[in-house]
């Protein structure tokens, strides 16, 4: 079995987040980057499956060469090789596209990407590389089974769950569920040393969307410490001030 | 508990519910709203040991930048794995003075066991720095933890990888690699600490093997060790190296009790009584005390690095606790004397950061010395206890509960100052170093 993770480039979770001047791009100064959360979830669940069935873990990333220690880290993780299609990425369109293009007629029976990535949190590409590609696009997926050459998986619905059988291929956003990430160990790190990374130019894409500008929430309000004797006060607050009852 | 929750969930007519983990316990409150029922969720921990590890590294001369790309993705993923395995659990094994064993597994799978050791002998293969950013890491977790790696590696991987013939390193160090098989180190005596060429533990050739007789004292992983690797003079009076196994009759190995430090780390005595040693368990290839030196330069070097990390995790929760706590109407961090004690303790910690790394590249290109690595243990460590001091006292009271890591480190880092080469011992080695007279005896 080969699978496609995709993996982005994202901050870190603790990373406080600025704007450069002109409030149309993230200040990366000063910024630690990680894989994308839910593409580690994705990219573990991968590597538990070829484990078991044999085959192979490609990981690709659309971005410039900024990115390799994002990629270096996946191939540590244990990923068999990698690909960075070197562009800085565009929005969730020119980012599908590119990675549609790499996998066309390269048979992939699974391509495996984070339910959404936290820093825009578009939760596009999934759907859009699977339409590119003219293949099932399955989001929110909490658990991934496969059986020869049928998946089995389970989605996350509101209220409830949703199980999905759906031959191979297909895309697959992962969820929280779908396996635990691993840290990688010392024996992974040196291993990626030598394993493939490599850079492949674009195709040209058109722009379909321009970010006009980012701004900041709010500053959060202070606490209003309530005694835990004061129920009535709670009340009260939680229907004048929250609103909620 | 914070809240009166069912009462609160009488008054205001909702639904409640309650799950809970080992971890934390979430109470559901469920209220209607239009159509749907919405949940607030209060939550509290049930359990303060596992308080999140909000840890956050300090780089303050950008010296991220002196390391590769490699260096840091090592470091960090021992963080976070200190921060999964070590963190949630190691204030429990400290306060109960218990040796966390199921770390062990963890620890060789991170590949924390002889990461400088070739990599067909079971080891990493990794550069010194790499070595040091694991120490680091893992005693930003805890000393004793710290220890425990730090002896495997240094104490009994390195002299097996240097002075053991080619069977001793293919018998041995795979396991010690995996974990499958633990190691300790045996010099210090009661009677010779400091002066370790002055040890009575002795072998004499009893023909087919040698017979071993002595003790030694302060052996940390002691009293679960698999294999010790023993220094002890033969009839010549030169100090040799042997590897000695748990099972061999007359070999026993008490355990420290009652240490007020390294608490999470089980120390013992090795008593040797008549111990059968056979002749292919000595190593051939050292002879002196340069032996057991060699070994002890690789381990102080790991500890240069590793009391950065004890002294990280002090300051960053100094820090933390700086800004939320509120005296007088504003932070503690907000008046000078708080003040003075973090920007000292972020200077101290960029001043080690620097000679530690400066260390390493002179490891790596095999040019540090032993004064050299004498200097940065003697400086890291006592940089690190005088941190933890100052970040005890911001703490306030809540210094010298298990709350916090602070006292725990403090009391660490006291074993830390002493062995390894005593506080002292270490400033003698640099005032013989820059003199050229000794001052030892």
């Amino acid at each position: 079995m080969n699978i496609l993770v995709c993996i982005s480039n994202v901050p870190d979770t603790t990373s406080k987040i600025n704007f450069n001047d002109d409030n149309k791009g993230l200040n990366t100064a000063g910024l630690q980057f990680i894989i994308n959360p839910y593409d580690e979830i994705a990219l573990t669940r991968a590597l538990e499956l070829t484990e078991k069935a044999g085959g192979t873990v490609t990981v690709i990333n659309v971005g410039d060469a900024s990115t390799e220690p994002t990629i270096r880290k996946a191939l540590a993780i244990g990923a068999t090789d990698a690909v960075r299609i070197n562009a800085a990425p565009r929005d969730a369109f020119f980012v599908a596209s590119q990675i549609a293009h790499f996998a066309k007629g390269k048979n992939y029976d699974l391509i495996l990407c984070g339910r959404e990535s936290i820093d825009y949190n578009g939760a596009q590409v999934t759907a859009m590389i699977a339409e590119l590609l003219d293949l099932p696009a399955i989001t929110i997926v909490k658990m991934l089974e496969i059986n020869g050459n049928t998946a089995t998986l389970e989605r996350e619905i509101e209220g409830g769950k949703e199980i999905v059988d759906c031959p191979l291929p297909l895309v697959a956003g992962a969820s929280e569920g779908m396996a635990e990430p691993r840290i990688p160990n010392m024996r992974g790190i040196m291993s990626a040393r030598t394993k493939p990374l490599v850079a492949v130019e674009p195709i040209a894409i058109d722009q379909l969307t321009e970010i006009v500008g980012y701004d900041k929430p709010k500053p959060r309000s202070t606490v209003n410490l309530i005694s835990s004797d004061d129920v009535d006060k709670l009340v009260q607050l939680l229907h004048t001030e929250a609103k909620v009852i | 508990m914070l809240l009166n929750y069912k009462g609160l969930a009488q008054k205001i007519g909702v639904f409640l519910y309650k799950t809970s983990n080992n971890s934390t316990e979430k109470i559901y409150l469920l209220y209607p709203n239009f159509s749907k029922y919405k949940t607030l969720l209060l939550r509290h921990k049930k359990n303060k040991e596992m308080a999140t590890d909000r840890f956050q590294g300090v780089d303050y001369f950008q010296i991220d930048e002196l390391l590769t790309e490699e260096h840091i993705l090592v470091r960090n993923s021992v963080r976070d794995w200190v921060k999964r395995e070590v963190s949630p659990i190691i204030e429990d094994y400290a306060q109960r003075a218990e040796f966390p064993k199921q770390i062990i597994k963890g620890l060789a799978d991170i590949g924390a066991f002889g990461p400088y050791i070739p990599a067909e002998y079971g080891g990493g293969g990794m550069d010194q720095i790499s070595y040091g950013l694991i120490m680091q890491e893992i005693e930003r977790g805890d000393s004793g933890v710290r220890s425990t790696a730090s002896v495997q590696s240094s104490l009994v991987m390195y002299p097996i990888y240097t002075y053991g013939s080619e069977e001793q390193r293919k018998k041995y160090l795979p396991g010690l690699a995996k974990g499958d098989l633990m190691g300790c180190f045996g010099l210090t005596e009661p009677d010779h600490g400091s002066n370790p060429s002055g040890m009575l533990s002795n072998i004499k050739d009893a023909g087919s093997h040698y017979i071993l007789n002595g003790s030694k004292m302060w052996i940390s992983n002691a009293p679960f060790a698999d294999i010790a690797v023993v220094w002890a003079k033969d009839e010549a009076g030169d100090i040799r190296g042997m590897v000695i196994e748990r099972g061999m009759e007359g070999f026993t190995t008490p355990e420290t009790h009652g240490k007020w430090s390294l608490r999470a780390s089980a120390t013992g005595e090795l008593v040797f009584d008549n111990v059968k040693v056979p002749k292919e368990n000595i190593f051939p290839n050292v002879k002196g005390l340069k032996g057991p030196l060699g070994c002890l330069n690789s381990a102080r070097y790991g500890i240069a690095w590793g009391a950065i990390g004890a002294a990280m995790d002090c300051y960053d929760s100094a820090l933390r606790y700086s800004k939320e706590r509120v005296q007088f109407g504003k932070p503690i961090g907000g008046f000078q004397l708080t003040q003075k004690k973090l920007a000292e303790m972020v200077t101290e910690i960029t001043k080690a950061q620097l000679l530690a790394w400066r260390l390493g590249v002179l490891k790596n290109e095999n040019r540090a010395s032993a004064q050299q690595i004498s200097m940065a243990k003697r400086n890291n460590v006592n940089m690190a206890l005088q941190i933890a001091r100052e970040a005890r006292q911001i703490h306030g009271g809540m210094g010298i509960t298990g709350e916090y890591p602070i006292m725990r480190h403090m009391m660490n880092l006291e074993s830390v100052i002493t062995y390894e080469g005593t506080h002292d011992i270490h400033l003698l080695i640099t005032g013989m170093d820059v003199t050229g007279i000794n001052a030892f005896n």
